[in-house]
């Protein structure tokens, strides 16, 4: 029979000092893994989906024929309008430039106006939020006064007059679009942080922090931090996927980045409204597909999240145990058939 | 640990009472402003004052156990909290090894955590849930800066977690507080607030939310610590029986201020007022065949917004005398209690002598002219009034309530009733035990003429 190996010596600790750096992200780690049925089928198609488009974005000039503005190649120019062929897959648009070049190269313009979107939102929203929250007084009064009004305006207008802002200080670029839908994105982190910042403000343990004697600044980064930042992840790749339709909405207005600086769908997508009377699919179907997929990706990927991650929202399955069928019932035959051999009792 | 206390002495004895004055409070008060309704809110307006802790003195000496025992309300784990400055006293002051902490802002009370400490009720929540134990035990030493390296700090966690019990401490020291046990967690929390090297521990309820089995593992483990540290005491509780087994001196807390103060030996052999008799009358007895009749005390402990006037236990009090403080609100209290009892009709019948009942609910009316019901006059008042007091002289225990009524007559067709002048009782110590008791039944003859 099997037997059974009894550890010797002390246990040794399982949790590397590594892994316990970020303690507060192991709780989120160990929910995916739990992750079963709808929650995890979105998870993982979204999260497949956006690795797609992360991958198209950082390899574009691999993946892509062509440049993003080149117009002429060999010797001779492509030709203006011309429908997908060999050469031309996606086609050309009215500027002669090649469409999937375009759209492989706009993966990389809206990863990168998404990802510094993010990052810059998520540092001003969650610091701020939890000062805020910390805090309190009157720089929380303040500072939710603003977020409120920013929270009134409708998304795309505060886009469009922070465009305006900034591309007066960092011209037409990544930075400035970024920047722009920054302001649209911060009160979100703003209002999830605080509201978590307010209630472990009260827990115990940041009272036993402040009766150890540590500072505003070592309760925040040690204590609150890591049990705020819970609810983060999802709101980011919410904000991901939204990130990319805002930056489309500001390209098709004509003021986000500058044609000359990079492809971008939401121009693209400006660019094609003529030709769709004219019966060019191409140059509009492309890049709004690639923009489709791209915000589904992420958008899955955010709801399978907030699926697994939110408590109220999870469902812990017990999975059902399954038994072996019914073996035929056993007969004991003892003293009647003395010549059955041992082993065929048995079984 | 809930059982009738033994006969035997307490943890460590009086040999510890020789120690020097560590902290001393002079006249603590805490209040806490309360907001009144709506409008209140908006305009900012203080509606009025939470009294937590009501006028304390205290001296603890150092390697003196004292235990703070109350029920919910009384202002003991307020009073636990100021004295290490977790919470800012109003009024009073707190003195430190001479030095003055109320005075201190936040910043300036930093470096004197070190030497403060708490252990809070929670052991569930008082550690960060996203924190380990390597880091959380080990982090008063970051934040006060006491190690030069890591392995000094790793050497240090370790050697607290083994004084606590946690062993092997290679063992814990990765995990969560979520993978540990509610003892093991307090135990955790222990070798946190003892890593640096602390004076004075103040211990709110550590054992009230943990099993029966591992509470008296803790105290012992506290008492150890105590020995081999040289820690000092404040034992915040409403266990008595684990104050008697844990504490030198014991301070009885009722409605923020101390009612009985002295060596834990005499307050649990010789209870002197009438709320510590109540509170050890009400430790349940295991043996039905040796219960005692008891006369736990009547209703709920007041309102700390509004405390009753003179001796807050006296609306509870069975022994109350004239000068405890009687007045309006314990007229109403009485008819209510006396309704309650009586068949709706009687009540309803009895009631409409008074036009309105709810005008007795006031604060600190030491005259009150009741107004009769319609078709009643101030008269029929007096003479139901005189009725219930000849009634409550017959009966057995005694109202003390009447004791306090000192005139009743008619006046500008009210009736006026008019209670005895009430009196603060103050802390007195008794000379042949050491106790201090805040009753007018124990004070010294020569003080009652005073005031």
């Amino acid at each position: 029979m099997a037997t059974t190996t009894l550890p010797t010596g002390p246990i040794e600790p399982t949790v590397s000092a590594a892994a316990s750096r970020f303690g507060g992200l192991r709780r989120i780690v160990s929910a995916i893994r739990e992750a079963r049925g709808v929650p995890k089928f979105m998870l993982w198609t979204g999260a497949a989906i956006s690795a797609l488009f992360v991958i198209t974005a950082v390899f574009a000039p691999l993946i892509a024929p062509y440049s993003f503005d080149t117009y002429r190649s060999g010797g001779h120019n492509f030709p203006k309008q011309g429908s997908p062929d060999g050469t031309h897959w996606f086609g050309t648009t009215v500027q002669s430039l090649d469409v999937l070049s375009r759209t492989i190269y706009g993966a990389r313009t809206a990863l990168e106006v998404m990802v510094l979107a993010v990052i810059f939102s998520l540092i001003l929203g969650v610091l701020l939020g939890l000062l805020a929250g910390y805090f309190g007084g009157w720089l929380d009064r303040i500072l939710v006064l603003v977020m409120d009004a920013l929270f009134a305006f409708p998304y795309l207008l505060l886009a469009i007059v922070a465009g305006f802002v900034f591309s007066g200080i960092s011209g037409g670029g990544v930075v400035t679009a970024a920047l722009s839908i920054t302001v649209v994105y911060i009160p979100q982190y703003f209002r999830v942080v605080r509201a978590s910042a307010l209630s472990a403000r009260e827990a115990t343990f940041v009272e036993a922090a402040r009766a150890m004697g540590a500072k505003p600044s070592v309760v925040i980064r040690k204590y609150l931090f890591g049990n705020v930042i819970q609810s983060v992840p999802v709101i980011t790749t919410m904000n991901a996927a939204d990130a990319i339709g805002t930056l489309a909405g500001l390209g098709f207005l004509g003021l986000g980045i500058q044609p000359t600086e990079a492809a971008e769908w939401g121009y693209d997508l400006d660019r094609a409204i003529d030709d769709v009377n004219a019966g060019m699919w191409w140059t509009c179907l492309y890049p709004g597909l690639a923009m489709v997929i791209a915000i589904l990706g992420f958008t899955l990927l955010g709801e399978g999240l907030n699926d697994v991650l939110n408590p109220t929202m999870r469902r812990r399955r017990i999975s059902k145990v399954l038994l072996p069928a019914h073996t035929r019932r056993r007969t004991v035959t003892a003293p009647a058939l003395p010549d059955v051999p041992e082993g065929e009792a048995a079984k | 640990m809930l059982t009738k206390p033994d006969i035997e002495p307490s943890g460590e004895g009086a040999a510890a009472e020789v120690g020097e004055p560590l902290v001393e409070a002079t006249g603590l008060e805490v209040h806490f402003g309360l907001r009144g309704g709506l409008l209140g809110r908006f305009s900012g307006k203080a509606a009025g004052a939470v009294r937590a802790v009501d006028g304390i003195d205290l001296t603890l000496r150092k390697g003196e156990v004292l235990g703070l025992v109350g029920e919910s309300g009384s202002g003991k784990t307020t009073l636990g909290r100021t004295l290490i400055g977790l919470t800012k006293a109003t009024a009073g002051s707190i003195s430190y090894r001479g030095q003055d902490i109320t005075e201190l802002g936040e910043r300036g009370l930093r470096p004197l955590r070190r030497r403060l400490q708490m252990v809070f009720q929670d052991p569930h929540a008082s550690l960060n849930p996203a924190m380990d134990i390597r880091t959380a035990v080990g982090h008063p030493l970051r934040i006060h800066n006491l190690v030069a390296d890591d392995q000094e700090y790793e050497a240090r966690v370790v050697d607290a977690l083994e004084r606590v019990g946690l062993t092997p401490p290679e063992r814990y020291l990765g995990k969560f507080p979520g993978d540990l046990s509610g003892g093991q967690k307090q135990r955790a929390v222990l070798a946190r607030a003892i890593i640096a090297e602390p004076e004075l521990l103040v211990a709110d309820e550590p054992i009230s939310m943990l099993d029966m089995s591992v509470r008296a593992k803790i105290l012992q483990l506290m008492l150890d610590l105590k020995r081999d540290l040289d820690l000092t005491y404040v034992y915040v509780t409403h266990d008595l029986a684990s104050a008697k087994f844990f504490c030198d001196s014991i301070a009885i807390m009722y409605l923020g201020r101390i009612v009985e103060y002295g060596p834990t030996a005499q307050v649990f052999a010789n209870p002197q007022h009438p709320y510590t008799e109540a509170l050890l009358a009400a430790i349940p007895e295991p043996d039905p065949e040796r219960a005692l009749p008891r006369e736990l005390p009547r209703g709920e402990i007041p309102d700390a917004a509004r405390p009753p006037m003179g001796c807050a236990f006296h609306p509870r009090c069975p022994v109350a005398v004239a000068a405890c403080g009687w007045e309006a609100r314990d007229l109403r209290t009485l008819l209510e209690n006396r309704w309650l009892e009586l068949a709706p009709e009687a009540a309803a019948r009895e009631k409409s002598l008074f036009a309105d009942v709810e005008s007795l609910a006031a604060e600190s009316l030491s005259t009150v002219a009741i107004a009769p019901g319609r078709g009643h006059t101030p008269e029929d008042v007096l003479e139901y009034l005189r009725h219930l007091r000849e009634e409550a002289s017959e009966a057995e225990p005694r109202e003390p309530f009447w004791r306090g009524v000192v005139t009743m007559h008619a006046e500008n067709g009210r009736a006026v009733v008019e209670f005895a002048p009430p009196r603060d009782p103050r802390l007195s110590l008794i000379q042949a035990t050491g106790v201090q008791v805040a009753c007018h039944l124990r004070e010294p003859v020569a003080s009652t003429t005073g005031t």
